[in-house]
């Protein structure tokens, strides 16, 4: 190691936190430089000038009171209990007011349906497969290694097929929760995008084929046949997520299983 | 969920680090009575957010809240705050220009230590004290202002330069 490499990592080493390797190695150069001993030892003085206690500032005793006392009137607000003390006389006419409001109005007020809450949950798992680098609980490009991995951690056989030939290679599979049951998530890529297929078993015999949709500027495509349901997510471009769907489509009507 | 449970796992995880919160809240605002609003003002959001709180580091949690606390004040500020502007192209960078007598600071120089540190623009003072003030690893720095790990390695480097050049050119000053 030359001196202004061994100069740049003298304040980490000064830190301990080198690997041991580079610490190792500057150790050895500390033992044969005059130069950079001395500098090190310069640099450990200067170091010395923080450990005084007036550059540490102490949070002040009545400050630290007055804390105490902000938080604990936060947490009775939080506390239930609060609710029920009022008295239901004075809750009355306000209450009262609201079931008004809510009887006028609540023919117009829809909540969303099972479908739309459905396809938000979708596209939150296909974000959060993303944000936390959990992609894949096997990463494989082999449709023969994915779809016996979830034998036994999911009571059905998700059809598994590489379309890499077609340009959307299969990247790996892993398990995750929607609707209220485990499924399987099958990944694909196309160029920098990557695809999730959610697929769980389905419960009606008739065939669903909606149209494609758009939320937080990811397309859904959902199907189902008479065995399973198929959602698709990406924020691929939404005519190359249709082909996408439709090569999924047919090798699932060709596939034996 | 029962408010007073959640205080008393508040109380264990958070209250412990309210010196180092402090501490931080001092060197950002460069004040007393800000220092502490800010404190408090963090105090109060931590609590609030608790459940998002999943164990773990404690003090690094909570310095994250308080340092986004006083960029949001710094921010309302800003036109308050004097910026130093500091020429790193006119201040040489080689180490060996530097008076050594100034790296071993007798006692009364100590208060110079802190003027120049506090001359530091936001982002280097931050890592110093959370560094060399408060011992935190880098690992730890790098949670607290979000930022990777080599970041915080370059950026404590060239926050320690600074503070060198800054320090060398007071001790000119005043002899």
């Amino acid at each position: 190691m030359d001196c202004s490499h061994a100069q740049s990592l003298l304040d980490t080493y000064l830190d301990n936190e080198l690997d041991p390797v580079r610490n190792l190695e500057i150790d050895e150069h500390l033992h044969g430089c005059a130069r950079c001993s001395q500098s090190y030892s310069e640099r450990q003085l200067f170091r010395q000038n923080f450990k005084t206690e007036s550059l540490y500032f102490k949070a002040p005793t009545d400050l630290q009171k007055r804390i105490e006392r902000s938080l604990r009137e936060a947490a009775r607000a939080e506390t239930p209990s609060r609710w029920f003390g009022l008295s239901w006389v004075k809750m009355a006419a306000p209450m009262a007011a609201a079931a008004l409001v809510m009887l006028t109005f609540l023919p117009f007020i829809r909540g969303p349906s099972p479908d739309e809450l459905l396809t938000q949950e979708v596209v939150a798992s296909h974000i959060r497969s993303l944000m936390v680098n959990h992609l894949a609980d096997v990463p494989s490009t082999d449709e023969h290694t994915v779809k016996p991995w979830f034998n036994g951690k999911i009571d059905f056989s998700p059809p598994v097929s590489d379309l890499a030939k077609e340009g959307f290679p299969l990247v790996g599979g892993r398990l995750d929760y929607l609707n209220d049951r485990p499924v399987a998530a099958l990944v694909y890529q196309r160029d920098k995008h990557v695809i999730n297929v959610f697929v769980w078993p389905s419960n009606q015999s008739a065939q669903i084929n909606a149209p494609i949709k758009t939320q937080q500027g990811y397309h859904v495509i959902r199907w189902a046949n008479a065995r399973m349901n198929f959602w698709v997510v990406s924020d691929l471009e939404a005519s190359q997520l249709a082909t996408f769907a439709d090569l999924l489509k047919s090798s699932v009507a060709t596939s034996p299983s | 969920m029962g408010g007073n449970d959640k205080l008393q796992r508040f109380e264990q995880a958070i209250m412990p680090h309210m010196d180092a919160a402090y501490n931080l809240a001092r060197w950002l605002t460069r004040n007393e009575q800000d220092a502490r609003d800010m404190v408090q003002e963090a105090y109060l959001r931590a609590f609030k957010f608790f459940d998002g709180f999943h164990g773990g580091d404690g003090r690094a949690w909570l310095l994250t809240t308080v340092r986004n606390t006083c960029y949001t004040w710094l921010e309302q500020n800003r036109r308050n705050r004097v910026t130093t502007s500091f020429d790193e192209e006119i201040h040489s960078t080689d180490e060996d220009s530097m008076n050594p007598s100034a790296l071993a600071l007798k006692s009364g120089d100590v208060e110079m230590l802190k003027e120049s540190l506090e001359d530091l623009p936001e982002e280097f003072r931050e890592v110093i004290v959370l560094r060399d003030l408060e011992e935190m690893s880098y690992k730890q720095i790098a949670e607290v202002i979000n930022v990777p790990l080599g970041t915080v390695m370059s950026r404590l480097a060239r926050a320690r330069g600074r503070l060198k050049r800054i320090l060398c050119s007071r001790v000119k000053d005043k002899s």
